[in-house]
């Protein structure tokens, strides 16, 4: 009796099995080997984010489990109307990221230039260049608010003293938590941008560079006429990728300022992180996500359009 | 006629995992000057992390910051004493765990979207990268609550589950511009010897794009080994990887700042060294595969 039990089950989940695998078979090849990352993928990024929307509408602070209950547009009235954090943290996302990427991008350019001419070394100061983009961002920051921005003992305040002498010794992260920010990001920032530029310049066929040295072309009039038309488009992708990538740094934050002194630091994804993790208020944080989530594919939206464009005529 | 060819078009150097040797014309002697000097200034941060890790305690802090002094190995022996170890061994495992799942599931799909492209494929492409394009802190709400309920708090099983999630789209895409690149005649001829899928995949394809691979699973392994957001919201109250001991150093140690330029050193050396390796075909994961 348990022997033919075990037999039919085996049996069905053979025809199961079967069936998947006929049905597997059936499919395209390229959709069966797109699909188990697929599903991955949607799995854990996009169905955590229906629950995100389900939480915003609740009150619900983990502290108070038991007042925990449906307000509907609740969380985000409060936000919206009561919250000078988030008004706060929308005015920091747009100026760190705006400056950030600005700055990364000139700098960057700056940096390409140089290595985009033979010299002695050339593969070495090229190396040095990234390194900063590679540096874990956590110890980055410790190093910079530490070692090199310490008022007192930090190496940025000394080179002020000894080079300008009567200099003051700026408390950089507590009167310029902004700036000091921007500048992390961008030392950070600018390698990755140096390395897009610099693929651009080098796509610069060595025929027209040649025909403008022959022409007598100075060094600056080669880089105006020649090389920066053609960045163009490769300065769009670095600006694209830059703004992605740059919203989402929450590193130098948590481990500089905390977001502080008071909110002048805190960015949209860092106030989510603070009202979640450090306020345990899933509703209010869960409903700043939502908004966050809103946003970006706006401007998502409008970047990708000209990604897309970009990205085809490369 | 052919010296004039053949000087005309020096070969490109390839390095280790392929990419192209820079070009350009010889740079006077200043503007090699200012470019180390910018190089150099660019890297001082990094550099006085590495040289302070080997200070004693007090000339870590010592002004004018000395360069060249007697190297000490305490603070490594100090970190060490604290437990440095489980976290340096978390960080291993949750970079090369999750970056083993992503070649697992993106080698296949890139394979399948670059050579067998399904219906649909570009939309599958932009869906793909539009989920890197979205702030994490737009799921990590209920990743808390959905961890915290599933006993993954605090476990480098449940930042392995993201980190898969995080590099799969941008290794898919990566991948997908190195299979777009073996010639179609190759394909076309192993197609007509009647080379199953599994055949093409592993006998031709796989062995042409291999430093291809390599670079992409060099460029997972650096984005998971640097991850701080999930870590420090999902992991940091249990044992966590690199960056929560460099935090939990901070808060519980005070200000040592050799010790910390000596984790921070421990902390940064695989990445800074794969990172160097890799760094020809970093643009090419770093832009997705648009820039080559």
């Amino acid at each position: 009796m348990a022997i033919t039990e075990t037999r039919l089950e085996q049996i069905s989940h053979r025809r199961a099995r079967n069936s998947v695998l006929r049905w597997l078979g059936n499919q395209p090849i390229g959709r069966v080997l797109v699909l188990p990352a697929l599903i991955y993928v949607i799995v854990v990024t996009q169905l955590p984010f229906i629950l995100t929307v389900w939480y915003s509408f609740q009150r619900w602070n983990l502290q108070r489990p038991d007042r925990r209950g449906f307000i509907g547009l609740g969380n985000y009235r409060t936000i919206l109307t009561r919250d000078p954090a988030f008004r706060e943290a929308i005015v920091n996302t747009v100026v760190f990221v705006v400056a950030a990427v600005i700055l990364s991008l000139l700098l960057g350019l700056l940096y390409a230039e140089l290595v985009n001419h033979r010299f002695p070394g050339r593969g070495i100061v090229r190396t040095l260049l990234i390194t900063p983009f590679l540096i874990m961002p956590v110890a980055a920051a410790l190093t910079w608010k530490n070692m090199m921005l310490n008022p007192n003992f930090g190496v940025v305040n000394w080179v002020l003293r000894t080079t300008i002498p009567g200099s003051p010794s700026p408390n950089w992260l507590g009167h310029f938590p902004e700036a000091s920010i921007i500048g992390v990001l961008v030392w950070r920032w600018a390698p990755f941008m140096m390395l897009i530029l610099l693929a651009g310049m080098q796509s610069i066929s060595e025929e027209v560079r040649e025909a403008a040295r022959v022409d007598g072309a100075t060094v600056w009039q080669e880089f105006r006429d020649i090389t920066l038309p053609h960045l163009y488009r490769f300065m769009q992708l670095g600006g694209l990728l830059g703004t992605v990538f740059i919203v989402q740094e929450v590193d130098p934050l948590y481990m500089m300022t905390k977001g502080g002194p008071g909110n002048a630091t805190t960015t949209l994804p860092y106030l989510v992180f603070r009202k979640a993790i450090e306020g345990s208020n899933i509703g209010q944080a869960a409903a700043v996500g939502v908004i966050v989530v809103i946003l970006s594919i706006i401007v998502i939206t409008l970047l990708l359009r000209a990604l897309d464009r970009v990205l085809k005529e490369i | 006629m052919a010296t004039q060819i053949a000087t005309a078009r020096p070969a490109r150097r390839r390095s280790l995992l392929g990419g192209r040797a820079l070009t350009g014309d010889q740079a006077s002697p200043l503007w090699a000057i200012v470019a180390w000097v910018v190089a150099i200034l660019a890297f001082f941060p990094v550099l006085y992390m590495f040289l302070t890790g080997f200070k004693t305690e007090s000339a870590a802090v010592e002004l004018p910051p000395k360069l060249i002094f007697k190297p000490t190995f305490e603070n490594y022996e100090a970190i060490f004493s604290i437990n440095f170890r489980p976290f340096f061994r978390n960080s291993l495992v949750a970079s090369l765990v999750s970056t083993t799942i992503v070649m697992l599931l993106g080698v296949p799909a890139a394979y399948g979207l670059a050579l067998h492209p399904p219906k649909k494929w570009k939309d599958i492409l932009f869906f793909f990268i539009s989920t890197k394009f979205l702030p994490p802190a737009g799921v990590i709400v209920p990743l808390y609550i959905i961890y915290r309920d599933a006993k993954l708090l605090g476990t480098v099983q449940g930042l392995i589950i993201l980190y898969t999630a995080m590099n799969l789209p941008l290794a898919i895409w990566m991948l997908r511009s190195f299979f777009e690149e073996v010639p179609r005649d190759v394909l076309d001829a192993a197609r007509v010897d009647g080379a199953g899928l599994i055949r093409e995949m592993i006998q031709i394809i796989l062995p042409m794009t291999l430093p291809g691979l390599v670079a992409t699973a060099f460029i997972a392994i650096i984005f998971a080994w640097n991850e701080f957001f999930f870590a420090v919201s999902l992991a940091a109250a249990g044992t966590a990887t690199v960056p929560i001991f460099m935090v939990r150093f901070v808060t519980s140690e005070g200000l040592f700042w050799a010790k910390l330029a000596a984790s921070s050193t421990m902390a940064v050396l695989p990445i800074v060294l794969l990172g160097w390796i890799a760094q020809r075909q970093l643009v090419r994961g770093l832009s997705m595969g648009a820039v080559k």
